[in-house]
């Protein structure tokens, strides 16, 4: 593990992806990307009392799923990184707290994913850990209560506002492939926290792109690669408003990423059948994406260089209410097939 | 019979066309600014309360009945009215509890109908 240019660290080992999950809500099951996730939903309380308890019992069921379809014994997960939106993690340190492994419990808004990706392929790298998971969960229905207005006041979306992803995506890191073909990361590359001033928190599209674009150079010039050495970069969750920035940004600062760049809140939703306005958003968007799609398509081989690039906004709803900006960040992961 | 020849028609239209055309000013509000819905919910009491004490108000209610009466406008005409009449009644004391002794049945109302609807009803998720 050696760190390289400013803020990027080559892991050596290049730990394994072993095995990923995903569970996702009804709405999710209706986008495009439906037959990719593991489970899908029929209601958002999922039995449960609350949304909040749903959210809880999604990213457990989802952990537990994951470490079923491993073939590792849970005594063998060294650690665990999770996180979610609601205050104080709740969801992630309630639907994990009889799992038995040791827990950290992350924050970094809808960027959590690769947050905890980077932690966990660096305990890995370092031999701290054989395995670990890394975990993330959101819920619509609890988001909306927490960031904006409760369900229950009826209040009417912009069109600047992105739709929370319900559902939890997890993977699980080793430093062994168990025998079979496995992507691997090879670079991960933490974020610098960039406040541009947005203040809207209907438009987190428009405060996390100068985020995007500040973690995305970095890791070019850090890494000497380009743009068109990644058969995909892949953000989440700009939205429709955000990639647009993002893409715009790339090209001043002469990195042309339009055909190999998307979105993963773009791609979970179908915006005209769905009328999602801005896209999806949230701790369990890119995650599910991950785990769901682009692993897939990783393990078939169609694609072998993938950039993954959590973005998050670290604003609280009392923030916003106190006039203060929306502060952006985003942690980039590169994983690669190295055996082909 | 009886019942649907006293209907005024033209009533009812003006009813109609005057409290959507309030509804119209804050669908625009929520549409192109960024007001909270609680604010807007304020704007609208408060309007009411200036343009019910400068007595402008009653022309509305007067042309539009219900129309006027039912959305947040008409709300803070009311409490206006309720004050001013209290005041003139019993003094400095009335303005404080004449608009809400005028609008008491109102508010005991989305009180009570409120907690009855909680308990039957469950939140759902929105289809957009």
């Amino acid at each position: 593990m050696t760190k390289i240019g400013l803020q990027t660290i080559k892991l050596d080992s290049a730990p394994y992806i072993l095995e990923t999950s995903s569970i996702v809500g009804p709405k999710e099951a209706e986008g495009p990307l439906a037959k990719y996730f593991d489970q899908c939903l029929e209601d958002e309380f999922w039995g449960e009392k609350t949304w909040e308890k749903a959210e809880s019992k999604i990213i457990k069921e989802n952990v537990s799923a994951l470490v079923a379809k491993s073939g590792i014994a849970s005594t063998d997960i060294d650690y665990c990184f999770a996180g979610d939106l609601l205050n104080q993690c709740i969801s992630s340190s309630f639907g994990l707290r009889e799992t038995n492994i040791p827990f950290f419990g992350i924050f970094g808004a809808c960027s959590t994913f690769a947050e905890g990706m980077c932690l966990g392929s660096t305990f890995v790298d370092s031999h701290a850990a054989r395995n670990v998971i890394c975990a993330t969960s959101s819920h619509f229905c609890s988001a909306e209560k927490q960031f904006r207005f409760p369900l229950e006041l009826g209040n009417q979306r912009p069109q600047s506002a992105q739709w929370t992803v319900t559902g939890s995506g997890a993977v699980i890191l080793s430093n062994s492939n168990l025998g079979k073909p496995c992507p691997r990361i090879t670079y991960v590359t933490p974020g610098k926290i960039v406040d541009m001033g947005v203040k809207d928190a209907n438009n987190m599209g428009a405060a996390m792109a100068p985020a995007a674009l500040d973690t995305l150079v970095t890791h070019f010039k850090d890494t000497g690669r380009k743009p068109s050495y990644y058969d995909a970069i892949i953000t989440g969750d700009l939205g429709y408003v955000g990639k647009e920035i993002l893409t715009e940004l790339a090209e001043t600062k002469g990195y042309n990423i339009k055909n190999n760049y998307d979105d993963c809140g773009v791609l979970i939703f179908d915006k005209e059948m769905q009328d999602t306005h801005s896209g999806g958003s949230g701790c369990g968007c890119i995650a599910t994406v991950f785990s769901g799609y682009f692993y897939q398509m990783l393990k078939e081989k169609k694609i072998n260089k993938l950039l993954l690039i959590a973005t998050g906004a670290l604003m609280n709803s009392t923030s916003s209410q106190q006039g203060e900006s929306i502060p952006g960040i985003a942690h980039a992961v590169a994983i690669e097939n190295l055996d082909n | 019979m009886d019942f649907l020849q006293s209907i005024d028609w033209m009533q009812l239209l003006r009813c109609f066309v005057v409290g959507g055309l309030i509804c119209i000013i804050g669908q625009i509000l929520i549409d192109k600014t960024k007001l909270t819905s609680a604010r807007i919910l304020v704007i609208f009491v408060t309007t009411g309360v200036i343009l019910g004490a400068l007595g402008i108000y009653q022309y509305v209610i007067d042309f539009a009945g219900c129309g006027a009466t039912v959305p947040l406008l008409g709300f803070g005409a009311n409490l206006a009215k309720g004050a001013i009449t209290e005041a003139q009644n019993s003094g400095l004391l009335g303005a404080f509890i004449g608009g809400v002794k005028a609008s008491a049945g109102g508010i005991a109302a989305a009180v009570f109908f409120g907690y009855l609807a909680s308990l039957i009803a469950k939140p759902k998720i929105k289809k957009q």
